[in-house]
């Protein structure tokens, strides 16, 4: 059973299959990975990637299939055994305790730790390994203190530490920037070309698989479109097969728009965090009508703490937000009479109730005046039910009926309603934050058409997103933040993505 | 279609707990030796068998129904509210202190109203201050409304044996008694005071104003999820402590009829219980104020029961607390399963 070694294997898939009651999440997929290769995986959301590395780590127990390792069959019955075996897998979110150091995270991670623990010895081990592998992290930081490569090398070398030689990396740059993302990746390309290592990276961004994967396999609705070598296809060639015959909404063109109005302006912010920190430090802003202004920035810089004071979410502690220049605190009677909508991220949790019904959430905005209410008194159902049945309609919101609740919908559906609820009248301002987390292609293309044509109608947009090609996309502006200040300006035309990617990292 | 599975599900659950509670406490009287069925058999009699234990059970169904919706109503806003037995406590003393200083020179229905009013408005003063607390400074609600029952205990017992005590009252010390032209009757035809019809109107009222008014529409956004309301602009806090406010002064309103139909002044026989018993109804009618009519009744009529039980079975008084507990230990238990049931569960689209 003990195959674990000093140099990478390959791992086949073969004719694998995950039903979860009748929705069929994998469908005999095949797929091999020959040692010392790195493989990507593409998909959108939902057509299996997820569900098959699982079954790979054994947090799944998959139907039908089983898993090759250098042409061995070896049964996979939990995430011990793939360790055992030498897979290794990174998630997308971090899994390090933040309060503890490089050495202690690194430590603590082996399975058999001693009743007491040699220091000393632990750390001469430690400085050994370092020695084989590239990655470079400071041992006596605390992981809170590093900064978000820093941590991503870490968990890395978690993997690499436990002597995984089959590395499972889950979108691992979401949250760095590009440069510390090319250095990461290139490091671990470097391992794979001196055949120590073996690679399957989930991912999104076209860029990535073609700077550094050798192959790279396609799943859509849970079944494989194919296996590539990198070499014959171009992004265009990966988008289609990613999504197949779906018709995709154009991006509007982006009209001409000069001279609008000032909307919403932020005079020396300032926001605090959770725990009292503060979080924004002192931000100017004007922005105006008919123009998109994207904010950039590494997660966790800010950006939270700012939509949620600008949605009413969160206190202020210094400074003030300007809406057709006057003093704004996000009170209903505000933010109805200067149209203020609001598209969160995270649309759930944020900006709905799950268990109310769609028709209810669809009202959220106007349920306390005409026609929703009869004489402010008493609430008017069928208004509910016909309002809701147009704006399904419009927006088509895949719902059995507008009773339903909303905990039942789809994410995309679910994001949709949020939509057709916030941009369903005019707006004057629009504050957005990561408004296609986790969404398909489709429903991507859709939302952002819907900002544009809201931009080029003449509401003024705030675009927070950790997405830089939806930034470059849809901004007429971009602003980046780091450690709460705004530290780098440019318009659409100048932008230069190098330039943008040191201020984020805060150079 | 949807709403009636909704609601039939919503309804499966606690009855589904409430069998399973009466399997585990037929195992439990099994063990004392008393056989399950006659147990039972005695309970509906005790409980809903003749016309006189109806009007037991109703008498007892009163106060719960209001008791209830204190933890029901700030239950609708996600905060978990178990001291309605305090805001009862506090209700009664109010009420019964204002029918002493005004009734030598009011008339009766001056008065009557006045203690109802009394005993809402200090049960609305009492629970709302738990909402406040809460909002403004982060105090656990559990922890706090429980605490302050012993806080309105205590009060009650300084007061009564102290500046408000009726020296003509050795045996029990009790405040000096209502006159009786203000004294509550029956209802009309049974031996069941006004108090049961109040509790009924409350709750409809409360479910009105929760279900069918704007107001309640944009509280129960913020129970279902504060981080939206803030977003849509409502007044969350605000929000949040009259709600809690209307849940107290049910409660109170419960003391106060307490004092004016049944015991006449205030005393330790106030601390019965139905505010506690009050948080078990309002889980087992899953916070929802027209549910709570019915389970109201039911616990009424097991409580009106224990005596019944207690005489012909031998069983001890508590026989019938053991019972709540399961119940309510059980409900709880399900809760986990509410919406959950595979043969209601419906697909996504």
């Amino acid at each position: 059973m003990d195959v674990s070694q000093d140099h990478a294997f390959g791992v086949s898939v073969k004719n694998m299959s995950k039903h979860f009651g009748d929705f069929v999440a994998l469908d005999a997929v095949d797929m091999h990975i020959p040692a010392g290769t790195f493989h990507a995986l593409l998909g959108e959301n939902g057509a299996g990637k997820s569900t098959l590395v699982k079954c790979m780590m054994g947090f799944y127990h998959k139907n039908v299939g089983s898993i090759h390792i250098d042409g061995a069959e070896q049964h996979i019955t939990g995430p011990h055994d793939a360790h055992e075996l030498g897979l290794g897998m990174v998630y997308q979110h971090f899994t390090l305790v933040p309060s503890m150091t490089v050495l202690e995270n690194l430590v603590m991670n082996h399975p058999h730790i001693p009743p007491v623990i040699n220091w000393d010895q632990e750390r001469h081990k430690l400085e050994i390994f370092l020695g084989t592998v590239p990655f470079k992290v400071p041992l006596d930081k605390r992981t809170s203190e590093l900064s978000a490569g820093e941590k991503q090398k870490t968990e890395i070398l978690k993997q690499l530490y436990l002597n995984c030689r089959f590395l499972i990396l889950d979108e691992p740059t979401s949250v760095l920037t590009p440069q510390e993302a090319d250095e990461i990746l290139g490091l671990i390309r470097d391992m794979a070309n001196h055949n120590q290592l073996t690679v399957l990276m989930i991912t999104h961004k076209f860029r990535e698989v073609l700077a550094f994967a050798d192959a790279v396999t396609i799943l859509r609705r849970g079944k494989n479109v194919g296996t590539f070598s990198v070499r014959d296809l171009t992004a265009e060639e990966m988008g289609h097969m990613m999504i197949g015959a779906e018709p995709i909404r154009e991006l509007g063109s982006r009209k001409k728009l000069t001279g609008g109005d000032i909307r919403l302006e932020l005079r020396d912010l300032q926001i605090n965090n959770d725990s009292g920190e503060r979080a924004i430090k002192a931000v100017n802003l004007s922005l105006r009508g008919g123009e998109i202004v994207g904010i950039a920035g590494v997660s966790g810089n800010g950006q939270i703490e700012l939509v949620e004071g600008l949605a009413g979410q969160r206190p202020i502690d210094g400074g003030e937000i300007f809406v057709h220049g006057t003093p704004y605190r996000g009170t209903r009677a505000e933010i109805r009479n200067h149209r203020v909508a609001c598209l969160p991220e995270e649309p759930l949790k944020n900006a709905c109730v799950a268990s109310m019904s769609v028709a209810e959430n669809l009202a959220f905005r106007h349920f306390d005046i005409w026609p929703f209410c009869q004489g402010e008194k008493w609430l008017k159902r069928s208004e509910f039910t016909r309002h809701a049945a147009e704006r399904i309609k419009t927006y088509g919101i895949k719902t059995r009926s507008p009773a339903m609740r909303m905990s039942e919908l789809s994410g995309g559906n679910i994001q949709r309603t949020v939509l057709a609820r916030e941009l369903g009248e005019p707006a004057d301002v629009l504050i957005t934050a990561n408004p296609v987390f986790g969404l398909d292609f489709a429903a991507v293309a859709d939302i952002h058409a819907q900002i544009m044509e809201a931009r080029n109608h003449g509401t003024a947009v705030l675009l927070v997103s950790e997405d830089l090609d939806e930034l470059l996309e849809l901004s007429d502006r971009v602003i980046v933040i780091s450690d709460g200040a705004f530290v780098h300006e440019t318009s659409r035309q100048d932008a230069d993505l190098s330039v943008i990617g040191q201020r984020m990292a805060g150079h | 279609m949807d709403y009636f599975t909704d609601k039939l599900s919503a309804a499966l659950v606690p009855i589904l707990a409430l069998l399973v509670s009466a399997v585990l406490f037929g195992i439990f009287v099994a063990f004392a030796g008393v056989s399950p069925f006659e147990t039972y058999a005695l309970i509906y009699k005790g409980a809903f068998g003749t016309w006189f234990s109806w009007q037991n059970s109703l008498q007892r169904a009163a106060p719960l129904l209001l008791t209830a919706l204190c933890t029901a109503l700030p239950a609708q806003m996600g905060l978990v509210i178990i001291g309605g037995e305090g805001a009862l406590v506090i209700g009664g003393l109010a009420s019964v202190s204002t029918a002493l200083v005004l009734q030598s020179f009011l008339p009766p229905v001056a008065v009557q109203i006045t203690m109802l009013l009394a005993g809402t408005i200090a049960g609305a003063i009492w629970i709302g201050g738990i909402g406040a607390l809460r909002h403004k400074r982060g105090v656990n609600e559990i922890i706090s409304s429980l605490l302050l029952v012993y806080i309105a205990i205590a009060i009650l017992n300084t007061l009564v044996e102290g500046i408000m005590r009726d020296p003509g009252q050795p045996q029990k010390s009790s405040t000096h008694p209502v006159a009786d032209t203000v004294m509550f009757g029956n209802l009309p035809g049974m031996d069941v005071h006004w108090g049961l019809l109040i509790g009924v109107m409350f709750c409809i009222a409360t479910f009105v104003l929760m279900y069918l008014t704007p107001f309640g529409f944009s509280a129960r956004i913020v129970g279902g999820n504060p981080r939206a309301a803030r977003m849509l602009g409502l007044p969350v806090g605000k929000l949040v402590i009259i709600i809690c406010a209307v849940g107290g002064g049910a409660a109170g309103l419960a003391g106060a009829i307490e004092v004016a139909a049944v015991h006449g002044r205030a005393n330790s026989a106030l601390i019965a219980g139905y505010g506690f018993t009050g948080i078990l109804v309002a889980f087992m009618a899953r916070q929802n104020p027209l549910a709570i009519i019915p389970v109201a009744l039911l616990f009424g009529g097991i409580e009106a029961s224990g005596g019944l039980v207690q005489r012909r079975l031998d069983l001890p008084n508590a026989a019938v607390e053991v019972l709540k507990g399961i119940i309510f230990v059980v409900v709880l238990a399900f809760e986990t399963f509410s919406g959950r049931l595979g043969f209601l569960k419906r697909r996504k689209p």
